[in-house]
């Protein structure tokens, strides 16, 4: 019991949390867009398989996983654009057309993947530390002993940030899902924009599924993100539309996903099953916490989220 | 976001075309007409499966040994549903479905669907149903399951004789017998080979997600462990076995196909095996409602090729144990005899003395040398 809570313990915690979170974090980060300007996406879990699979298959035929993952953003995007012209579009029912997505992409990943299964990948990616901040005390181990993604997910979180709350097309993005009338006074053109934001989180949801396929787990497997898409939309509220806090949510949860398996190797007694629901009793509780009456507004939710925009309804 | 009627009416009508779609992309992919040849009567066999074809794991198992029936048989047509959950609602229209389609023959390859089986073979008498690893039967529904122990216990030797650090780690779905036996054969043949060895044993609570499987396999390798085997139907465990350069043993297919570098070998199944022959025994008329329990001598289960990383005495070892069971010299009750300890050195089979098929289904407690607890 006693050599469970050392610092190497706590490490491998952490460097695990963030591996295993980066898949959804991409996930997180790419519907956040999405619901800053007003568009909500349940899709997340579909796109994320797409482009698990079309990133498989771009690394089979080209041996390059660099290439896999941009063909999972492609793929990510792709699908992305059909909720775009369904819910932003045609105005349809954004949850409607979220969830058919989400239902899509699982037949049709697993229709068109039944002839990867199983094959190994010429390439994917490994750990690769980075020379010197790899040996920094804690930090190194932690940090910076991760896959390329991970570190690509690292300049996104303060990339995305500063997009959001410091540039003016992040002002824009904000007034999209707070008052599309006002951003439509603007002169901005509300639909074209906001179909621009749903496809680009739909590439970062590809993005996330890659992750896995490329990264944690190279190869296909069907229906291999597990409900991964469903914890990003559950974290983006945690985050409050925030990407920093994004980050924070995804790495928790990897970290309580992480964390129990090794209180079990360690021996603690602890019910497995209780230590198995925790990543999911914590996305309950956040969820519960975040929707409480007057917690909407604290937190920031788009005012405009979820509705479609139609000019003759400004006012 | 506010939820409004109409949303959720939105949702609702959602979630009920799920359920459609589902229906209509198994029967888009499923049905594989044969072509008739050679006479006899066309017989239409049906498969319910619990997870996706494609998981490279229990299912895919199951399917390889559609496939197989169908090429052994041409007179047969085969059909077969996907991810069907194992709750008694949807079990039972799936199955029923099967049934009034003409299905000659319905496997169900999931425990869940053992009531669900039962339930409806009573209203389609002229059905032959056939439950695999449950233990309920009836006039017209018998079951099947397989002794993967024996390969298990083999592939056990080899991973005793692999491991340096003595620790070796498992990856566990639930705490059911199935899994507990495997994990006690598993066990004996590790501490047969390497008496120093222990086996430590970490719980899931899922058969199939690869990324939780492999954040399991890196706890119990952070460790200290250097061989992964594993009861889960996804390759994560041997995965992170491979990022770290530590050996494994896959499950269900033979995973040193994703994981070369890795996999010792696999325990994997041969479904056809019993498929095959369950379906010329109804064709024949001599089908009766038995439970069926087949063994490496049978051909049901096997190890998958053995990796080119064991040396070459190891592998002498343990090809000589294979043919030992494949003659039926040695089988579960071989492995299972006395003396056998509990976790905490108490005897619990004497000297000599197998355990009973009763004991074996029912198994509820660790062997020594495994390191866990069960969870009640």
């Amino acid at each position: 019991m006693e050599q469970v809570f050392t610092v190497g313990f706590l490490v491998a915690v952490l460097a695990a949390a963030i591996a295993a979170g980066s898949a959804i974090l991409f996930a997180c980060l790419g519907e956040l867009l999405a619901e800053r300007s007003g568009v909500l996406n349940l899709g997340v879990e579909g796109m994320m398989l797409i482009g698990a699979l079309a990133g498989v298959a771009a690394t089979l035929g080209t041996g390059n996983p660099w290439l896999g993952a941009g063909a999972a953003i492609l793929a990510g995007a792709g699908m992305a654009s059909i909720h775009a012209l369904l819910a932003v579009g045609l105005k349809a029912n954004q949850v409607v057309s979220g969830l058919a997505l989400t239902l899509f992409g699982g037949g049709l990943s697993a229709f068109l993947g039944q002839r990867y299964v199983g094959l190994p990948l010429p390439a994917s990616f490994g750990r690769e530390p980075v020379p010197l901040l790899a040996d920094l005390p804690l930090f190194g181990p932690i940090l910076f002993r991760q896959d390329p993604l991970v570190y690509l997910s690292y300049a996104l979180v303060p990339a995305l940030w500063f997009f959001v709350y410091k540039t003016r097309a992040g002002l824009r993005l904000r007034a999209l899902g707070e008052r599309p009338e006002a951003a439509d006074a603007m002169g901005i053109d509300v639909d074209r924009l906001r179909a621009s934001y749903v496809v680009v989180g739909g590439a970062l949801a590809g993005l996330g599924g890659a992750a896995i396929s490329l990264g944690t787990n190279p190869g296909w497997t069907e229906g291999m993100t597990a409900g991964r898409g469903w914890i990003a939309v559950a974290l983006v509220i945690f985050a409050g539309w925030n990407p920093a806090r994004a980050a924070l949510g995804a790495w928790l949860f990897g970290g309580v996903e992480a964390g129990q398996f090794r209180l079990q190797g360690a021996g603690v007694d602890i019910s497995p099953f209780f230590l198995g629901m925790l990543p999911y009793l914590f996305t309950i509780v956040v969820l519960v916490l975040a929707t409480r009456p007057g917690a909407r507004h604290r937190l920031g939710a788009p005012a405009a989220l979820g509705l479609p925009y139609q000019r003759e309804e400004r006012g | 976001m506010t939820i409004t009627r109409r949303a959720l009416v939105g949702s609702l009508s959602a979630l009920a075309l799920s359920g459609a779609t589902v229906t209509v992309r198994g029967g888009l992919a499923a049905t594989q007409e044969a072509t008739p040849a050679g006479g006899g009567e066309p017989i239409k066999v049906a498969f319910i499966y619990v997870s996706p074809v494609g998981d490279l794991g229990w299912t895919w198992a199951h399917d390889q040994g559609r496939i197989a029936l169908q090429e052994a048989m041409p007179n047969v047509e085969t059909v077969f549903q996907e991810s069907v959950p194992e709750n008694p609602a949807d079990a039972e229209r799936v199955i029923r479905q099967f049934a009034e389609d003409g299905a000659r023959i319905i496997f169900t390859t999931s425990f869940g669907y053992m009531d669900p089986t039962i339930n409806v073979a009573e209203s389609y008498p002229e059905t032959v149903f056939v439950h695999i690893s449950g233990f309920k039967t009836a006039a017209n529904v018998g079951t099947g399951f397989g002794k993967i122990e024996e390969p298990r216990y083999v592939s056990g030797l080899i991973a005793g004789e692999m491991t340096e650090s003595n620790q070796i780690g498992y990856v566990a779905a639930f705490p059911i017998p199935e899994v507990i036996r495997g994990i006690n054969g598993f066990t004996l043949g590790v501490r047969e080979t390497n008496p120093e060895a222990t086996v430590r044993v970490v719980w899931t609570s899922t058969w199939f997600d690869p990324q939780k499987e492999r954040q399991a396999a890196e706890a119990l390798l952070d460790g200290g462990a250097d061989v992964i085997a594993q009861h889960q139907d996804t390759p994560g465990p041997q995965q992170a076995a491979a990022a770290r350069g530590a050996f494994g043993v896959g499950y269900n297919a033979d995973m040193g196909t994703i994981a070369p570098d890795a996999v010792l070998t696999s325990p994997i199944w041969h479904w056809e095996v019993f498929y095959i022959d369950t379906v010329q025994k109804v064709l024949d008329g001599t089908w009766e409602p038995t439970q069926y329990w087949g063994g490496w001598q049978d051909g049901l289960v096997d190890l998958a090729p053995i990796g080119p990383m064991v040396p070459e005495d190891v592998r002498a070892m343990a090809e000589a144990e294979i043919d030992r069971f494949k003659s039926g010299e040695a089988t579960i009750y071989t492995v299972f005899t006395g003396p056998i300890n509990d976790q905490s050195g108490q005897e619990r089979v004497p000297t000599g003395t197998a355990m009973t098929d009763e004991e074996l289904l029912g198994m509820n407690w660790f062997v020594e040398g495994v390191e866990g607890e069960i969870p009640s």
